[in-house]
């Protein structure tokens, strides 16, 4: 019988088994072909601006910057370090946490964090920590004495360690995310209580037990985050030091010189940073080898306690602090935007007011508007494209490999500026750049990936015994799809749709690029006005840039159970 | 005789004649621009200044029927960068900058480059009003003929401001302000060198230590640099130590650092708008005890425009923006502190008296420098000089 309803489902794919291809198309040719049009000019050739022939003086130009070595290894360092403290914090916190009851609805407690563009918290963090931010203010003069603020770098501190710390407070909260997910996939419980009876300690536990279990689950995330560090552009703008900066932000300044030959190094740069990427993540493939060898006897070994669960307790602490961090990062935006005026050592501002709100809604309402159209549109396609080819998926039994799972994360692991430079050269071209239509395409190519990650699991352990029910009853796939399917997995849907578009909200040189300039959100504003302008003004867009993607969060929680008032079982109460 | 008297009512006819057929062609602009969209590439970092540009959109939306989009930029030379690849790629019409607030190395770049549109100024009704015998940075921009092919809007002279609660004696000269950060150590910074008010403060130091300001006219070569900035690198090498995080950090642009003086970091700033404290007190960006001095030999003035790319889609309703700019309505709007508190381009000679009256008007402030006390009023040098500067102190600074 199962079988019969199979062969049915099968020969009426049609047009569904093309969705795939389509899909990975959609966002693996502007990437291809941003690619080779930063390689090119990398190597001299761009023939619109007078490079005819193939040569190094490219790199010759980037090495003969003063600042060159420096802003290389401000780039490794915080890349690095940043990733190695991420995957330590996340890791530990875990380790500490896993078995507290709260542990498992902590997607909700992150998910305001985790939606939150990362430009926004950056700017909230630079207030926060700034000699004269909200932490000095707080603490002066009465503990600290400082009547005028302290003459010390934190924010744009020539060593990057703002801009560790900047990163770290979205980075964090996005691998625990990732171990939640992979943890519901390894029979988790049994195996610790299995450990706990043999005396292990709770953090040892999990370290020794439980990651090496769900490492390779979330190995492609950990590479998503080394990527994302070492090649960042909006964070390191707000927190990162400026002279030099790291490398990514070079590559921009360079890219937008108004020495049209700057083009031939900033190329070069992106270049440069594309193999920094890759020889990072490279060394860390090579790291986890060597890790695997001696934790493996470190296991083996069998020691019960130690230093792992002092460890995970510090982890834990760290965690809570970015916690803290982030939320205060976003409160003291906040409370700027209602600020009439507010110097230091003023703890709280002398006086709140709508004022500032008021002048500034309509300078927000654009902006707003178009970063409402463009996460809408960006999220429906990307919707549109992942269900088909999850639906293709489950009507041909077959699964997508790893294979395919690594091509979901080339957006995520290419550094941006590596393709959106030549990406934005061939809109020129094609007189397609600046419109919304170029910015949803831009913006499609990193929401896919996250939209396709956040759905495929539950999608996949959908009990396909409802669709044979409905099979048998007579409903075709198509109906099975709307009238089945569809209902029951509307919340994961809703859930990852929310996703899709905070992904969408914080984009920043993606817009800029296909944009050219000319299609402004509330994240391009918000970091063009974080370089100075009034901190009330960056305030009311940032916390703008905040809520978006929490009201999407909020709706996707909400909705089902008001669509849903009757029929408890599909609301997704389990 | 006969000759001259014929020449004398040819010309009385001419005249009027000319003037008609200007008109013609002004008003031919202005039904041209009805229903365009007037990309406005503008420097964006500056809250009261993107508020002036909103206002100059419902108005001109009003008027014209022109809308404004305000593309904001970090830095203008984003724009020239735009107007180059459109260029680059062929794109010779249906351009996407319209209109660009420039000045300075950015228009010397699209002048050699031909990438502007114009003469266009004599179209504009409202530019026979600009001042174009007193104020010489209407008609020469740093040491470029401006040649119509852009059209002033706002003025600009470098001046200091301090908070009037912590200075007590201001510093006179290049000097006097070494000497005042020696004794005041981090209490005061400038611009990054890549913003044009960082290379300006550089700028300044160098006309008063120059050994002969008047080269700083032509062109800068690789002759005279290094002797003619030699004293000035040893002034700055002297000053870092003592700058705001010993120098080895400095605030991205001119609000960035402004917000340093309101958070108290540091004591005192360079600005390029003479009324910065006023509008900045009005705005509750500054505390309302910060004042203005200029240096006692004159500090550098110079005068920003607009220009429109050859290929902009949109030149009619740019036009009718850069004559809007002109209106001398408009004009005491901007020098109004609560708005932008811009100094005037107009010849007040060439307004009439209810027009003047706009301007005698306009609120005062005690942070508000009067004509007098602003002084001489120095040409920006050659923008070679400010490129050779910038491309210096990064070999020297950035490690």
């Amino acid at each position: 019988m199962g079988e019969a309803v199979h062969e049915v489902t099968v020969d009426r794919r049609g047009l569904l088994s093309w969705m795939p291809a389509l899909t990975v198309g959609a966002f693996m040719l502007p990437i291809g072909a941003g690619l080779i049009g930063t390689l090119l000019p990398a190597f001299g050739y761009l023939p619109a601006i007078g490079g005819s022939e193939f040569g190094l003086d490219p790199w010759r130009r980037l090495f003969a910057y003063p600042g060159f070595a420096t802003s290389v290894t401000v780039t490794l360092v915080t890349g690095v370090v940043t990733a190695l403290l991420a995957v330590g914090i996340a890791f530990g916190f875990c380790a500490w946490a896993h078995d507290w009851r709260w542990f498992r609805r902590i997607g909700a407690w992150l998910a305001p964090i985790l939606s939150t563009p990362h430009s926004a918290i950056a700017i909230g963090f630079a207030f926060l920590v700034a000699p004269s931010g909200w932490i000095a203010r707080a603490l002066s003069p009465w503990l600290t004495g400082w009547v005028l603020p302290p003459d010390i770098a934190t924010v744009h501190d020539p060593r990057g360690l703002a801009l560790v710390f900047g990163l770290l407070l979205k980075e964090v909260p996005y691998l625990v995310l990732m171990i939640v997910g992979a943890l519901q996939q390894v029979p988790a419980r049994q195996h610790l209580a299995i450990a706990h009876a043999l005396g292990y300690s709770r953090a040892a536990a999990w370290i020794k037990v439980i990651l090496p279990q769900i490492y390779p689950q979330i190995r492609l995330p950990v590479y998503a985050v080394i990527a994302f560090s070492l090649s960042v552009v909006d964070v390191a703008l707000i927190l990162g030091p400026s002279n030099p900066p790291p490398l990514a932000v070079l590559a921009v300044r360079w890219f937008t010189d108004a020495d049209i030959q700057f083009y031939f190094p900033a190329a070069a740069a992106a270049t440069l940073l594309l193999v920094l990427v890759i020889a990072v993540i490279a060394g860390w493939f090579a790291l986890e080898r060597v890790a695997m060898t001696t934790g493996r006897r470190w296991i083996a070994r069998g020691g019960r306690r130690g230093v792992v669960a002092a460890g995970a307790r510090a982890a834990a602490f760290g965690f809570g602090g970015l916690f803290v961090l982030s939320v205060l990062a976003i409160v003291g935006m906040g409370v700027w935007s209602f600020a009439t005026e507010w110097r230091f050592p003023d703890a709280w501002p002398p006086a709140l007011s709508l004022a500032n709100w008021m002048r500034r809604l309509d300078g927000l309402a654009h902006p707003a508007w178009i970063t409402f159209v463009v996460g809408v549109l960006a999220t429906a396609i990307a919707l549109a494209l992942v269900l088909s080819c999850l639906e293709n998926e489950s009507r041909g039994r077959r699964r997508t490999g790893t294979g395919a799972l690594w091509l979901l994360y080339v957006p995520l692991l290419v550094p941006q500026v590596a393709f959106l430079f030549g990406g934005q050269v061939l809109l020129v071209r094609a007189n397609f750049d600046g419109t919304i239509v170029a910015v949803v395409w831009a913006h499609l190519i990193f929401v896919l990936p996250y939209l396709f990650l956040s759905l495929a699991d539950p999608w996949r352990a959908f009990d396909p015994r409802y669709a044979r029910t409905a099979a048998s009853l007579g409903a075709s796939p198509a109906r099975v799809f709307w009238r089945i399917k569809l209902p029951i997995l509307l919340r994961p849907v809703l859930i990852a749709s929310a996703v899709a578009f905070a992904v969408s909200v914080g984009q920043y040189l993606a817009t800029v690029f296909a944009g050219n300039g000319r299609v402004a959100t509330l994240t391009t504003d918000a970091v063009t006005l974080a370089a100075g302008a009034d901190r009330r003004v960056i305030g009311a867009y940032a916390l703008a840039q905040a809520i978006f993607p929490l009201v999407a969060y909020i709706g996707a929680a909400v909705l089902p159970a008001l669509l849903y008032a009757r029929r408890r079982a599909i609301a997704g109460v389990s | 005789m006969p000759v001259r008297a014929l020449a004398a009512i040819l010309v009385a006819l001419a005249v009027p004649f000319a003037a008609a057929a200007q008109d013609f062609k002004w008003s031919g602009i202005v039904v041209k621009a009805k229903g365009q969209t007037v990309n406005f590439n503008a420097w964006a970092g500056d809250e009261t200044t993107n508020a002036f540009i909103r206002w100059v959109g419902e108005e001109v939306g009003k008027r014209y029927g022109v809308k404004v989009n305000h593309v904001k930029l970090k830095d203008t030379a984003e724009a020239v960068t735009r107007v180059v690849a459109e260029k680059a790629a062929g794109r010779h019409q249906d351009g996407t900058v319209d209109l660009v607030w420039i000045n300075g190395p950015n228009f010397l770049a699209m002048k050699q480059q031909a990438l502007l549109f114009g003469p266009f100024t004599q179209l504009l009704p409202n530019h026979a009003r600009v001042d174009t015998t007193n104020i010489r940075s209407n008609v020469i921009d740093f040491t470029v003929p401006v040649d119509g092919m852009e059209s002033p809007w706002r003025r600009a002279q470098i001046v200091f401001v301090y908070d009037g609660k912590r200075v007590r004696e201001v510093p006179r000269s290049v000097p006097e302000l070494l000497a005042w950060a020696k004794g005041h150590p981090g209490r005061l910074t400038h611009p990054s060198i890549r913003n044009f008010l960082g290379s300006t403060f550089l700028k300044q130091a160098l006309y008063e230590l120059a050994p002969d300001a008047a080269v700083l006219q032509r062109p800068a070569t690789d002759d005279n640099f290094a002797a003619v900035t030699a004293p000035m690198w040893a002034w700055y090498d002297e000053l870092r130590p003592h700058l705001w995080r010993q120098g080895r950090q400095l605030p991205e642009n001119g609000p960035a650092q402004r917000q340093l003086l309101n958070d108290g970091e540091i004591d005192m700033m360079i600005s390029f708008n003479p009324a910065e404290a006023a509008v900045a007190i009005h705005a509750g960006l500054l505390p309302d005890s910060v004042r203005t001095f200029v240096f006692a030999r004159g500090t550098i003035g110079n005068t920003s425009f607009v220009a429109i790319p050859y290929n902009a889609a949109n030149k009619e309703g740019a036009m009718v923006v850069a004559d809007f700019l002109l209106d001398p309505a408009t004009q005491a709007h901007a020098q109004d502190f609560r708005q932008m508190g811009n100094f005037s381009v107009l010849d007040f000679g060439k307004l009439s008296a209810a027009e003047r009256k706009r301007f005698d008007n306009l609120p005062k402030s005690p942070a508000l420098p009067t004509n007098a006390e602003l002084g001489t009023t120095l040409l920006e040098p050659h923008p070679t000089w400010m490129t050779r500067i910038a491309n210096e102190w990064e070999k020297r600074y950035t490690k």
